[in-house]
Formats: C-alpha cells, sequence, structure tokens
C-alpha cells in the first residue's frame, strides 16, 4: 500500500497533528526544542508520547501529592508496577490499568486486552501472575445495547483472563446513569516473585541489544493511547480501529517465556517493558530514558503482520502481546532460542547508543532523529483553574427516609442492581486455577496462599462514584477507608493501593476540582491506613458529548494475612453463634441505595464518616480476627445493616434472631466504618473482654428464620426469602 | 505410583495436577511436554485442564495431533491408566480414546462454581474410594462441557457401567447429567470437573482426594500421607 505523509512543511501549514490530539502550543514547541520541524513519523511519535495516557499532562501535578512510600515499598510508581515486601524472601507485585474507551466502542475485545495488558505489566518485572480483579460501571438502564455491552466486557474478561490461566478473585461491578455511555472497565493483575529478581524496564550500556519478542506488528489500536486521551462522539463507531485484538494463547507463552528469561538468564537481561499504550516507541523511548542512553531501532527487523507499514504505524501500533528486552551483547543468541522453543517470534531490532539521541531506520533511511527527552521528559504539564461545581456548593437538604412496611422495603433493596447478586455474572471468570484461592469472588476480598510461605493475600478493587459526586474529598477518602475495610473482614492487613483515576474532561474546572479533591481525600486515608500508593494509571476524558461521568477513583488494595488460620469469610457458620456490630450507626442516608429506592437519586452532603474512629474500628476487628475469637467477618456498605445480613446467611441459609435499639430505617443507614461479625458460644467470654464496648450485641444465628425486634417494628420472614431475591434480582432484569 | 502430566502449549491446569500428586498424595509425578514421542515407565498420564494451543478450533481438536498423542494411544492400548481433566476430557474425546463429545455449555457461557456430584460407579481405578451415590463437590469451570452421544453409543456406555459422576443439578445440558467417565475398557477416564482443586481444606474441599486415592490403589503405590 502506497501512502503519502505530509512534508515538515504541510504540517506546519496543515496541522494535521491536531487530529492526533496535540495543540498548536505543543507542536510549537515541540518544533523549537528540536530546532527544525518534525517530520510526520516524529509528530505521530509526539502525539503518542504527549497524550494524556501517556504523559500525564493534566494529571502529574495531582499525582504528585500521592503518599507512594513506607519502609515496605521496595519499587513504587513509574515501573510497569509496584512491589512490596511480604516476608520470607517474597514481594507482591500490583497495578490496576482502564481500558474504558476500548471497552465501549467494542466490548470483548476491549476488556479482553484490558487484562492481557495489565499482565504484561506484572511479568515485565519478574513477578509471576497470581490473581486478577476487575472494578466495572456500567449505565443503569438496561437497555439492549447497554445489556450487549455487559455480556461482552465479561465475556472478555474471562475469555482473556480463564485460557491464560490467571483466577480472577474479585472485584465489583456497579450500575448508575452516569456511565451509561461511558463504561468504566478497570483491570487489577497482582503477582508474586522473589525479591531479588526485580526487573526494570531500562535500556542501559552501549551496544546491549533491544530484542522484540510475541506478536507481530499489525494496524490495530495506531495511536490508542490518543485515542483514550479524547471525548467521544456519538459517531463512535468510526474509532473501531484504536481498538486491539487480544490473543491469550500467545499472552500465555509470552508470560512463561519472559519469566523463564527472568529466573534463568538473569545476566543475559539488562531490562525488560511491556509495549501498551502508544506501542513500540513509548517502551523503547522509556526505557532509554530511564537508563539515560540513546537508542537505534532498524524498523525493518520489526515483524510486521502485513505489508507497507510505515514508521508512524509500527511504531504507534498497539497489537497486543509484545514485549521489548534489553540484552547485553553477547547473550543475545540464548535469548532468541529460548523464545524459539516456545514458538514465539524474537528479534534484535536495535542496540543502545552512546549520548541521548532516538534514532529510527526505515529502508535504509533516517526517518526519526529526536532527543529522548523530547518524547519522555519535556512534555508540558497543565493545571486547570479549579471551580467547586455549583451541585455542591448548595447540596440537597438532608433526606430523612419514611419507612411504613420495613418488610417491603428489604426486599425491595435487595432486587436494586448494585445490591443484588452478580454471582451469574462473575461466576463466567475462573476464580481457582491455579489452585491458590481461598476465599473466591463473593466475599469482601479475594483471598489467595502463597506457594513457599505460610502467607496469604487479600485483594479487593472498590469504587464509589456517587459518593464521589456528593463530595469528592470525603468519597475518595471513604473509598480507602472501604478497600481496608474489605481486606480486615477477611483477616488482612492492608499493604498498599493501586489505582484508577476515571474522571471527566480535566480542562473543565469543575472536573479539575472534582480531581483535586478527591486526591485530598485519598491521600490523607492511605496515610492513616498505611497503605502508599505504588502503582495505578488515569483515564480522564470519560464524557460523551460533553456529559463526564462521576469522579471514580478506583482503588485496588492488597493486604496481607500472616496465619492461614485466621482467614474468614463472610458466611454465617453455625446457628448459636453469636451477632455483633462494630461501629456506630447515624442516620446517615444521604447517598445512600435507601435514599436511590425511594427518590430516584442520590443527593446531599456525606455524613457519618471519620477517619481515625474508622481505623480504631479496623484495628479492633482485625485484633479480634488474628485472636481466632471470630467466625464470621462482614463489612457493611451499599444497603447497610439490611444487606450485610442477607449476604452472610445467605451460603449456609442462616438466618438471626435479635434485638436492637435501631429504627427500621437505621436498618438501611450507610455509616461508614461498621462491620458484622459473629462469634462461637465458647468465645464469647474472650471476645467481649478484648473488644470492650466497640461491639454491640445484635443477636444470635438461627437455622433460617429472621426475627428481628427494631426500635420501631418486628421483622419476621426467613433468610431463604431474602436471599433469593438477592440472587435472582439481576439475572432477571438482565434478561 | 508414577505418574505423567502432559502440558500441551495452553495448557493451565497442569502445575495444579503436578502440585496434587506430587504434594498432596505424595506420589512422584513430571510434567511430559506435548513433543515427547513415548510414555513408557509411567503408571498413570494424566491430561490437564486449560486452553491447548489456545482451544481456537474447537477444544482439543488441534492437541490431538500431538507427537505424545501417538504415545498416550499406545500406553492406553496396552492398558495404562489415563485421566482427562476438563480439557484433557475433551482431548481425549478428540483423539477417540474416549466415546462421544463436549458442546458448548445450554447456558452458551463458561461458567465457574463448586457442582454437586453423585458417584455413578464406585469400583472403577478411578473411583474405588467412594462408595456408589455418595455426593461430593468438585468445581467445574469450563465453557465446553455440555457432554453428547448418539442414542446407540449412549445406551452402550450405560449398559457398560462406564458413568463414574453424575450431576446432582446438570449445570451444562450433559446427557444423562454426565460429569465424568471411562472406555469400555476401563482404563481411561475423562471428567470435566476439577477434583485436583479440592485436595486441601484450605482452599475449600478434600472431595477430589478419592480420585487420586483410588489410582493410588489400582496402582499399588503406597496410600497416601496426608498433609
Amino acid at each position: 500500500m502506497l501512502q503519502t505523509e505530509p512534508t515538515p512543511e504541510q504540517i506546519r501549514e496543515h496541522k494535521p497533528y491536531l487530529q492526533l490530539g496535540l495543540t498548536e502550543a505543543e507542536y510549537d514547541l515541540f518544533t523549537a526544542r528540536l530546532g527544525r520541524l518534525p517530520n510526520y513519523t516524529e509528530v505521530g511519535l509526539q502525539s503518542g508520547m504527549w497524550s494524556e495516557h501517556c504523559a500525564y499532562k493534566y494529571s502529574k501535578p495531582i499525582l504528585k501529592t500521592f503518599w507512594t512510600k513506607n519502609e515496605r515499598v521496595l519499587m513504587g510508581p513509574g515501573e510497569g508496577a509496584g512491589v512490596i515486601r511480604i516476608g520470607e524472601g517474597k514481594a507482591v507485585v500490583f497495578k490496576a490499568e482502564s481500558h474504558n474507551h476500548p471497552s465501549a466502542v467494542e466490548p470483548y475485545e476491549g476488556a479482553a486486552t484490558g487484562i492481557g495488558g495489565i499482565i504484561r505489566d506484572i511479568f515485565s518485572i519478574g513477578a509471576k501472575p497470581v490473581a486478577s480483579l476487575d472494578s466495572l460501571a456500567f449505565g443503569n438502564q438496561f437497555t439492549a445495547h447497554n445489556q450487549n455491552l455487559i455480556e461482552q466486557v465479561v465475556a472478555g474478561i474471562g475469555g482473556y483472563g480463564n485460557a491464560i490461566g490467571i483466577p480472577t478473585v474479585g472485584g465489583e461491578i456497579q450500575f448508575d446513569a452516569s456511565y451509561q455511555d461511558n463504561p468504566l472497565v478497570n483491570a487489577m493483575c497482582v503477582g508474586v516473585m522473589d525479591e531479588k529478581d526485580i526487573q526494570r524496564g531500562q535500556a542501559a550500556g552501549v551496544g546491549n541489544a533491544i530484542v522484540y519478542v510475541g506478536a507481530k506488528t499489525g494496524r490495530d489500536g495506531i495511536n490508542g493511547a490518543s485515542f483514550a486521551s479524547a471525548q467521544f462522539s456519538k459517531e463512535e463507531d468510526a474509532d473501531r480501529s484504536a481498538v486491539q485484538v487480544g490473543d491469550p494463547f500467545m499472552e500465555k507463552l509470552l508470560t512463561d517465556a519472559c519469566l523463564q528469561v527472568t529466573h534463568e538468564h538473569q545476566d543475559a537481561l539488562v531490562g525488560m517493558q511491556d509495549m501498551g499504550a502508544a506501542g513500540l516507541v513509548s517502551s523503547s523511548a522509556e526505557m532509554a530514558s530511564k537508563a539515560g542512553f540513546g537508542m537505534t531501532l532498524d524498523l525493518d527487523l520489526i515483524p510486521q503482520r502485513e505489508p507497507g507499514m510505515t514508521p508512524f504505524e509500527i511504531m504507534l501500533s498497539e497489537s497486543q502481546e509484545r514485549m521489548l528486552l534489553c540484552v547485553r551483547a553477547g547473550y543475545e543468541q540464548e535469548v532468541l532460542d529460548l523464545f524459539a522453543a516456545y514458538d514465539l517470534d524474537a528479534v534484535v531490532c536495535g542496540r543502545v547508543e552512546p549520548g541521548h539521541q532516538y534514532r529510527l531506520l526505515h529502508h535504509g533511511e533516517v526517518v526519526c532523529d529526536i532527543p529522548v527527552s523530547l518524547l519522555t521528559d519535556d512534555v508540558p504539564t497543565y493545571t486547570t483553574v479549579p471551580q467547586q461545581p455549583a451541585r455542591l456548593a448548595h447540596p440537597a437538604p438532608d433526606f430523612t427516609p419514611t419507612i411504613t412496611d420495613v418488610g417491603a422495603t428489604w426486599r425491595a433493596l435487595l432486587a436494586l442492581p448494585n445490591i443484588a447478586s452478580k454471582r451469574h455474572l462473575f461466576q463466567q471468570y475462573d476464580a481457582q486455577v491455579q489452585t491458590n484461592t481461598v476465599i473466591a469472588p463473593g466475599g469482601d476480598a479475594g483471598v489467595i496462599r502463597v506457594r513457599g510461605t505460610h502467607r496469604a493475600l487479600a485483594m479487593t478493587a472498590d469504587s464509589n462514584g456517587r459518593l464521589l459526586a456528593l463530595d469528592p474529598e470525603i468519597g475518595g477518602a471513604i473509598t480507602v477507608a472501604e478497600a481496608a475495610r474489605n481486606l480486615v473482614a477477611t483477616g488482612a492487613e492492608p499493604l498498599g493501593i493501586t489505582d484508577c483515576l476515571n474522571y471527566g474532561d480535566p480542562s473543565k474546572p469543575e472536573v479539575y476540582y472534582e480531581l483535586q479533591e478527591s486526591a485530598k481525600g485519598i491521600v490523607a486515608a492511605t496515610k492513616v491506613f498505611n497503605t502508599p500508593v505504588i502503582s495505578g494509571n488515569v483515564s480522564l476524558y470519560n464524557e460523551t458529548s460533553g456529559v463526564g461521568i462521576h469522579p471514580t477513583p478506583m482503588i485496588g488494595m492488597v493486604g496481607l494475612i500472616e496465619d492461614l488460620e485466621a482467614i474468614t469469610t463472610i458466611a454465617f457458620k453455625e446457628a448459636g453463634d453469636q451477632v455483633y456490630l462494630f461501629g456506630k450507626t447515624g442516620d446517615d442516608y444521604n447517598g445512600s441505595s435507601l435514599q436511590y429506592l425511594q427518590t430516584g437519586a442520590y443527593a446531599g452532603r456525606l455524613t457519618g464518616f471519620d477517619l481515625q474512629t474508622e481505623k480504631q474500628t479496623q484495628d479492633t476487628v482485625l485484633a479480634a480476627i488474628r485472636a481466632h475469637l471470630v467466625t464470621a467477618a462482614h463489612d457493611l456498605a451499599d444497603g447497610g445493616l439490611a444487606a450485610a445480613l442477607v449476604e452472610m446467611g445467605a451460603a449456609n441459609r442462616l438466618g438471626i434472631q435479635g434485638t436492637t435499639a435501631l429504627t427500621s430505617a437505621q436498618l438501611f443507614a450507610e455509616t461508614q466504618g461498621r462491620f458484622i461479625v459473629t462469634v462461637a458460644p465458647a468465645a464469647v467470654a474472650a471476645f467481649e473482654a478484648q473488644v470492650g464496648a466497640a461491639a454491640a450485641h445484635l443477636g444470635v444465628v438461627t437455622t433460617g428464620a429472621i426475627t428481628l425486634q427494631l426500635a420501631d417494628a418486628t421483622i419476621d420472614t426467613t433468610i431463604a426469602e431474602l436471599a433469593t431475591i438477592q440472587e435472582e434480582a439481576l439475572a432477571c432484569q438482565l434478561k | 505410583m508414577k505418574a505423567a502430566v502432559l502440558t500441551f502449549p495452553g495448557s493451565n491446569c497442569d502445575e495444579d495436577l503436578l502440585w496434587a500428586v506430587k504434594e498432596i498424595a505424595r506420589q512422584e509425578a513430571t510434567l511430559v511436554p506435548a513433543t515427547t514421542t513415548t510414555l513408557a515407565g509411567y503408571d498413570l498420564v494424566l491430561v490437564p485442564g486449560g486452553f491447548s494451543y489456545g482451544d481456537y478450533l474447537r477444544s482439543g481438536a488441534i492437541a490431538k495431533f500431538a507427537p505424545v498423542m501417538t504415545a498416550l494411544k499406545t500406553f492406553a492400548a496396552n492398558g495404562g491408566y489415563v485421566l482427562g481433566i476438563c480439557n484433557g476430557f475433551q482431548i481425549l474425546t478428540e483423539a477417540g480414546l474416549l466415546p462421544g463429545a463436549l458442546q458448548w455449555n445450554t447456558s452458551l457461557t463458561f461458567v465457574c462454581e463448586p457442582e454437586p456430584l453423585i458417584v455413578a460407579n464406585a469400583t472403577t481405578a478411578f473411583s474405588n474410594q467412594y462408595t456408589a451415590g455418595q455426593k461430593l463437590s468438585l468445581p467445574i469451570a469450563h465453557g465446553e462441557g455440555n457432554y453428547y452421544a448418539d442414542d446407540e453409543t449412549l445406551a452402550a456406555i450405560e449398559a457398560n457401567d462406564q458413568v463414574v459422576f453424575r450431576y446432582a443439578a446438570n449445570p451444562n445440558g450433559s446427557l444423562n447429567d454426565i460429569a465424568g467417565l471411562t472406555n469400555a475398557a476401563g482404563n481411561v477416564m475423562g471428567m470435566m470437573p476439577h477434583p485436583e482443586r479440592a485436595v486441601e481444606a484450605l482452599l475449600g474441599s478434600t472431595d477430589g482426594l478419592g480420585v487420586f486415592d483410588s489410582l493410588i490403589t489400582a496402582t499399588k503405590g503406597a496410600a497416601h500421607v496426608a498433609d
């Protein structure tokens, strides 16, 4: 195929870079630093590397405020993934990434390649991927289009994750009008490795080889990073070519081969990086930049899927399942042989050079010759003057629910899509392959044991857009607190965080305000819970036709369990166990599911949250679990106590008999910082002595009856009735 | 007992089987690549779950042409014990070592859940440590586990008592609720549920240990040492 690219002069004249997502000022800056007019390839590289997705132009000033380091952190943000020490010589590696835009256009491949990309980030560090999680958000109108999105995103995650053999152990699926045109697909992957094997994405040492490995480069996903950094128009189908196609079989081979290089050819390997957003240019330029060297690549040597690809296309293709390695000179053949044994393409396509120039050769001509820093470091950052959105300046008055029939309200609440069980969706994911899964999806957090140690890891992925829409700072802190609460309920001590920051257009003052305020809340909470942010990504421009999503930071958190005997699940275990409630319940209904049920909206200021109180409660619960005093534990979230009791009783069809001073409305209050635990009769005395006034006795587990004497009403029903509603509601609404 | 665990490119339960046999059942076991041409010297060959060669054409359709399959047919013809689990079951039916075929689940979706089973035949090499009618819970994780055979074949399977496990609540549309069955000679079994995922109390169930214990008995190995 013959293609005529514009000359440097034509580029200056006709400004094709505007279609690539660059501004005139950015082009001028690049040209000035370069000292000449850039050619089309160079402008293309600039557009990919200067996209928000790669360069964090708007979010960098915000990201700098994150707390990223404590004594356990071995590697923080800036590499493929962050690393935290877990003891016995082992480390946990994790990261989350958004694939919102591709999934909106082509849900199956968009979601599948999101999984594929995050897995490569994990093994690029040298870690074996051991678990993944997904945080999904869709619109709440179940139109045919939306149902197809939900079905295909779930199928894509399963299609890729199941085939590659990494268990999906947790996550969340929520529904809100805010995501109707902008679904969120955030994928998180967790790996485990020996501390000594940590790799970095660097290309150091003059003369060392740059080795391209994996799938051939095709014309798919070209300039996807720029695509992900722009708003959608309703004519989104025109963007289809910016979505990549995944091959989990190839990725499985690639994972095994790269880990073998890490483990058996340490002396040969200098560095390794995934070709993710902005493909070959970002991986190679970042590897050169981090090591402080130059690089030359010969594009004729790059394995290509079709003839006639231009340097622009080769460098900006986002074809999947590709890795870039830097291999010490003289060791090339042993590495190439290793990949050949897996039937994978592997070629030496360039060398590390002295100096700092980034040079590309194509058909014997130099098609790019620019300082590496121009791609990686010289990107301008932008701050928008933030402005508080009008809705936050004048919040709606506090919501006061009216409950006439508490049983009917309870049943209706359980059928809300956000409360109803998502089992028929997440059971499409293999949760047990690798045979380490102690707690599969459906609990507060996924738990896997770490082979070769006496430890386990708990993990969760949480977001709370609807609360951030009411108060970004408090909502941000709540999201971190809830993630920690989920881990604590399994018996884990929170270790650290990865995040996906999903927001609207950051050049809008209101969106920038949301970004800034939520970061404040997140930073404050991470310090209280001792959970530094070790990795993450940013997904801005989640807008369609000018309307943005709720500010939705997704918090992926990993915790450590040092006593396998102390792992606790949410299920009531036995009739006769005593039930206790941790944390005070207030009249906190703003932003609650009860408010949504009764008014069809979420509104008002956020009440009922205090970081220090939350931390104290979590510490007390964790200590009780670690002392083996607790038989089940569950945090209270959406739907408050009413939802939590059903979730705990469902698995074994056990109920509760109790008397409480709470009112009917308070049964549905969403005061933060609360847990339900059960205690075996023999442990009651020790439990009460240890926790003191932190927990209030609520009742006793029954063989199935639910009998609650509230301050203003009596409930007499069964777990069978309530659990059936909760289990069947969503599947009915989606078909 | 000396077991070979086959690994095809794309297998992903091979390490899990190796762990179950070596670390839990305390028997000898080795990973054997699909390029191997002989299986002499093993008491048992395990064909693991996963997505061999990506399962792109049809589950097991490409794996049946792997070099090791010729050796496996010889091994089975000589009376060696062969157990295929999940993708392994699909490969064995594709290769003609077991009757019938596995189609897409009637739901047309992948499903992963603990599945109640009933032991239909407790006299086989793979089930002699269970009792007939015993209820078990073993995890399933598959998209194509819907067992099909034509009427004549199905009648022969039943008449010959080849069904070893049946689903108590059929999750995929399998004819006669078949979850696992042997060949006519009784030395080759395929099953969709994963016994290797149910061998440790920490992970929720030890109901799958009986399969490995049965094979140890059948091959006259030492009884496994509980962990």
